[in-house]
């Protein structure tokens, strides 16, 4: 038993391989000659392309313009020309465009003092329209437009307003560096949206794996007198996860289908809060992120600070290339990162980490039939049965397989992770969401 | 580079435990109970074993072949015969364990769908198969003679007190007072380290429970199993056990009992197969509390000595039922419920 919070049901606790990075200072990975820039980082309506072939642009100049109310902007992280406008690949699967820039002409902020601004004379509004403009999206994977989660419906309040600092995936180390390097700016940055949310507690929670960012961060409140609580957790895989997050914090469930806020929580990842913090103290845009570069297969595994459109293949070069030929190349963490088989794929905004893995971390089986031993029963943190529903998925039974909450599932693999059968439990799952999503468009239709 | 790179759907790696490595572990943690009995018992045991396990993989493999599918890499079967063969007295005829094995692997296993669709444990139902049909045979047991090749036949203690209750005299308090009135007398010592007639496999109380220890920490046996089954055993068997004793209540033999007949064996290695025994923890424990509660009725009323294959195949009738009743609870319930 630990003596800190975490949520009840279910979790896992998957080796967690952070001592790779977890202890080495961020570096600045060296800048691509081009970069590709695809206009489509987040959850929303893809950005609107403002360039064209053959147009120069400068660093940070807007390239795609939000294009809805769910979207963001999107600024070009290097000056140079535009080679062309092409089609790629996400890591997710998506098909989106992609400008791709060859590196020409000056850097703006290289070698130049950063020159800071003070946001407390701006009015919320104002607040608002530059975590807009800057293209801020949530940092931890799931990158939702930050200034669309920041504007509070009518009628709605936010009491408790989380800073997800968990970062249970195994291998990433991003935001603790982030953290241990960027402490003050990062509670700055915590600041500037408890202004616009006004919450009535602000809550850190970080995972007992990073005992020194919470202590860092504790005695930076102190001094600073913030009304900010750090709040260890006890390290358990989804904590991140934003509903189980919640659970551990609070002590509230956020009923299926619903958001945070309809238990008063809005929640931001770290990298976010640095984001917002340079968006109003740099005027510095969403161009660069800290990625962990890692994995059995990387020489030397680092975290790495890249600019947006900058390559895996170049990353990886960076961190010393391969020590031993990789099985799998990972964007994301292990338990809910996509596979990619292209070393071209471009850093985007919601790339947390790059893992090359060899077959010994992955440890692949064939699938045996179900053994009904219940451990994705007790793994599921939303209280599913897994095994059930993957069943009904394969005959075909919707109804039944929503009926059982196929809806509620959040993918965050826990269930396939300890399947003993290796069944892909979430893979089958994604599939169902799909038939049942096009099943209700098509009722819809008629 | 590019083609050999594996794409899959997240999660991209996984827990190190795989359908195989799990049966190959409860095997290797069977060995040490097998290679006591087959030290007090002899070589004969040793025949019996890998004859049940030759017969099992062998019905297995052919069976493969009809299917297509190579299952025998799983360790299923492997596991399937070594129960069985633990599950057998050391003099039973030969055929007899064949006609287990072949009736574990083909109607119990594969006529359910193979491997995970079974209902119930096919080792059991092997067993349970040729006991009433060989019973005799079923029923010859080896009395220990480690060293020695000189095979002498006699009951197992919970074969005498069976029998021995039929004729008891009054000054009799207990188990251990019948057995020596009968001319059997054992320590509990002889019954914990298994110095005793009985099964090849099932004999060592010990290097069961430490075998089983082994697979708890690797969380392959579920505590909720085991705790439950020998809870709810324990209890009944104390506080009522001495009845038949003509004694009052709470003061039965739990001892004796613990380590008598096959109790170690199923309650670590049958009743808690995966397989046949409940998905979740509240089910398990019913399920746990049901194995014991038949356990203790079959073995004090039932008409052959031993209860323990009876009771895990009678309740894993009920595991379809167990797990319909009690489901995970769903995330967000709690705030449903507040909300009603
Ligand atoms: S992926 Fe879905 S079903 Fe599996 S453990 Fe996570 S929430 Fe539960
Ligand atoms: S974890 Fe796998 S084998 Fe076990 S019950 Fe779930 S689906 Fe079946």
């Amino acid at each position: 038993m630990s003596r800190f919070k975490t949520f009840p049901k279910g979790g896992i606790h998957p080796t967690d391989y952070k001592e790779a990075t977890c202890n080495k200072e961020v570096q600045n990975a060296s800048l691509t000659s081009t970069a590709i820039i695809p206009l489509s980082q987040h959850i929303g309506a893809p950005s609107e392309c403002l360039v064209q072939k053959g147009d120069l642009v400068e660093e940070e100049q807007i390239i795609g313009k939000s294009g809805g109310f769910v979207s963001a902007n999107i600024h070009s992280p290097v000056p140079g020309e535009v080679l062309e406008i092409k089609k790629i690949f996400l890591p997710n699967g998506m098909a989106v465009d992609a400008v791709v820039i060859e590196v020409k002409g000056e850097f703006k902020r290289l070698g130049k003092d950063a020159d800071l601004r003070d946001w407390s004379g701006m009015s919320n509004e104002e607040i608002s329209a530059k975590i807009a403009e800057m293209g801020i999206v949530g940092q931890g994977g799931a990158t939702f437009p930050t200034h669309v989660k920041l504007s509070l419906p009518k009628g709605k309040s936010c009491e408790t307003f989380i800073i997800n600092a968990v970062e249970c995936e195994p291998y990433l180390t991003s935001d603790h560096r982030i953290m241990l390097e960027k402490g003050s700016e990062v509670l700055e940055g915590i600041q500037i949206m408890q202004r616009l949310l006004s919450p009535l507690k602000t809550v850190i929670g970080i995972e007992a794996n990073k005992m020194d960012a919470v202590e860092l961060l504790q005695s930076l409140i102190t001094e600073k007198g913030l009304d900010i609580e750090v709040m260890p957790l006890e390290v358990k895989y989804p904590q991140g996860a934003e509903k189980n997050l919640i659970k551990a914090i609070t002590g509230r469930e956020v009923p299926s289908g619903k958001l945070p806020l309809e238990v008063g929580v809005i929640n931001a990842n770290v990298g976010t809060c640095l984001s917002v913090y340079e968006a109003l103290v740099l005027d510095k845009p969403v161009i660069e992120r800290v990625v962990t570069v890692s994995g059995g297969a990387i020489k030397n595994p680092s975290n790495l600070k890249a600019r947006i459109g900058t390559s895996f293949r170049s990353l990886i070069d960076d961190c010393g290339g391969f020590s031993e030929e990789p099985v799998k190349i990972i964007a994301g963490g292990p338990m809910m990162g996509f596979a990619v088989y292209d070393l071209d794929t471009p850093v985007t905004k919601g790339t947390s980490g790059i893992l090359a893995l060899t077959s010994k971390e992955i440890k692949a089986a064939k699938p045996t039939p179900c053994l009904s031993c219940g451990r994705c029963v007790s793994s599921c943190p939303m209280g599913l049965n897994p095994t059930k529903i993957f069943k009904y998925i394969d005959f075909n039974m919707t109804e039944e397989a929503l009926e059982a909450g196929l809806m509620d599932c959040v993918e965050c693999g826990s269930c396939s992770y300890m399947c003993p059968a290796h069944i892909p439990l979430v893979q089958g799952f994604r599939g169902g969401k799909k038939i049942i999503r096009k099943k209700s468009m098509k009722k819809a239709g008629q | 580079m590019k083609d050999k790179l594996l794409v899959t759907s997240s999660p991209q790696f996984h827990h190190p435990q795989s359908t195989a490595s799990i049966m190959w572990t409860v095997s290797l943690c069977l060995l040490p109970a097998g290679v006591w009995g087959i030290y007090i018992f002899g070589m004969r045991a040793l025949l019996v074993t890998l004859t049940a396990i030759v017969a099992s993989v062998g019905t297995e493999a052919l069976l493969g072949l009809i299917n297509k599918d190579k299952t025998i890499f799983d360790g299923s079967a492997f596991l399937t015969g070594l129960l069985i063969g633990y599950n057998m007295p050391p003099a039973v005829p030969l055929y007899v364990i064949v006609f287990a094995s072949v009736f574990a692997i083909t109607v119990a296993k594969w006529t359910f769908g193979g491997l995970g669709a079974n209902w119930m444990n096919p080792a059991l139902a092997g067993r349970v198969f040729v006991f009433f049909s060989w019973t005799s045979g079923m029923t010859r047991w080896t009395l220990p003679h480690p060293g020695s090749a000189d095979v002498i036949t006699g009951p197992t203690p919970l074969g005498s007190i069976k029998s021995g209750l039929m004729t008891m005299a009054d000054t009799i308090t207990g188990p251990m007072d019948l057995l020596a009135a009968e001319g059997v007398p054992v320590s509990y010592m002889d019954l914990f380290l298994g110095r005793i007639p009985g099964s090849i496999g099932e004999v060592s109380a010990l290097l069961l429970i430490l075998g089983g220890l082994f697979l708890l920490i690797r969380k392959i046996a579920n505590w909720e199993i085991v705790a439950s089954y020998l809870g709810s055993f324990v209890l009944l068997v104390w506080v009522f056990g001495g009845f038949r004793y003509g004694q009052g209540l709470f003061s039965g033999d739990v001892l004796f009992q613990l380590f008598s007949g096959g109790l170690m064996l199923g309650v670590f290695f049958m009743a808690t197969d995966m397989v046949t025994s409940p998905l979740t923890s509240k089910g398990m424990l019913v399920y746990g509390v049901g194995c014991g509660f038949m356990t203790y009725l079959l073995r004090f009323f039932g008409s052959v000595p031993e209860g323990v294959s009876l009771a895990i195949i009678f309740m894993n009738i009920f595991v379809p039922l167990i797990n319909r009743a009690f489901q995970p609870d769903k995330f967000g319930k709690l705030i449903e419920e507040e909300a009603k």
